[in-house]
């Protein structure tokens, strides 16, 4: 795959997708602990999401990162924007903005993110192949 | 090997007059969490915030900076 083909990958998942996460790892295994409380506040929400695990190559976080001006990892995106990486999304959370943002009820036992979420994680996600191999 | 210490004072340079703080978070010298209060922040959304202190550390953020966490706030309080 070319640059120019993982270059567009990208930007058609954040197009497509109307909550968009790029994680290292997956929602069920994540790989740092910064994609897992990203991930986990998504959960906690009970939100639909698409997920990408940029790890397998490491020109996906290179386009993406050019893209969206941002250099770390994880990256939200919700209707094509970039929300955050894991600290704004934690501060979102935490204020009731994300769920707003996503027209959602907060969950009613808040106190930690990482705290099981209701809905199964598959359920919570829309499964999205990663066709960067 | 950047330090807590190398960390504020870059910040301090870019952000005159903010009160910056930064914090090792390992011990390790690779993740850090800055805090940074400066009234250049004033009417910018969280994202463009961070953005700017990203922008102090260019490409040494994900590189030798594994990871740098960001608190950002304006001195007439949360924004």
């Amino acid at each position: 795959m070319t640059n120019t083909e993982i270059h567009d990958f990208i930007e058609n998942a954040i197009k497509e997708n109307k909550v968009m996460l790029f994680m290292k790892g997956t929602p069920e295994e994540p790989r740092c602990g910064f994609s897992l409380r990203t991930s986990g506040a998504l959960n906690a929400l009970g939100v639909q999401y698409a997920a990408l695990d940029i790890l397998p190559d490491p020109r996906i976080r290179e386009e993406l990162s050019e893209l969206s001006g941002w250099p770390t990892i994880p990256q939200l995106f919700i209707e094509g924007e970039l929300v955050g990486g894991c600290d704004i999304v934690t501060e979102m959370y935490e204020k009731g903005e994300l769920a707003e943002k996503l027209g959602v009820e907060m969950p009613e036992d808040d106190d930690e993110i990482e705290a099981a979420p209701e809905v199964p994680v598959q359920q919570g996600r829309i499964p999205l192949e990663n066709r960067l191999d | 090997m950047p330090t807590s210490d190398e960390l504020k004072h870059r910040i301090e340079e870019a952000f005159p007059g903010a009160n910056v703080s930064v914090e090792d978070l390992t011990g390790g010298g690779d993740h850090f969490r800055a805090e940074v209060v400066s009234d250049r922040f004033e009417g910018l959304s969280r994202i463009d915030q961070h953005k700017l202190v990203y922008g102090v550390f260019g490409n040494e953020v994900g590189g030798a900076i594994h990871a740098l966490s960001i608190k950002t706030s304006t001195p007439g309080g949360d924004s």
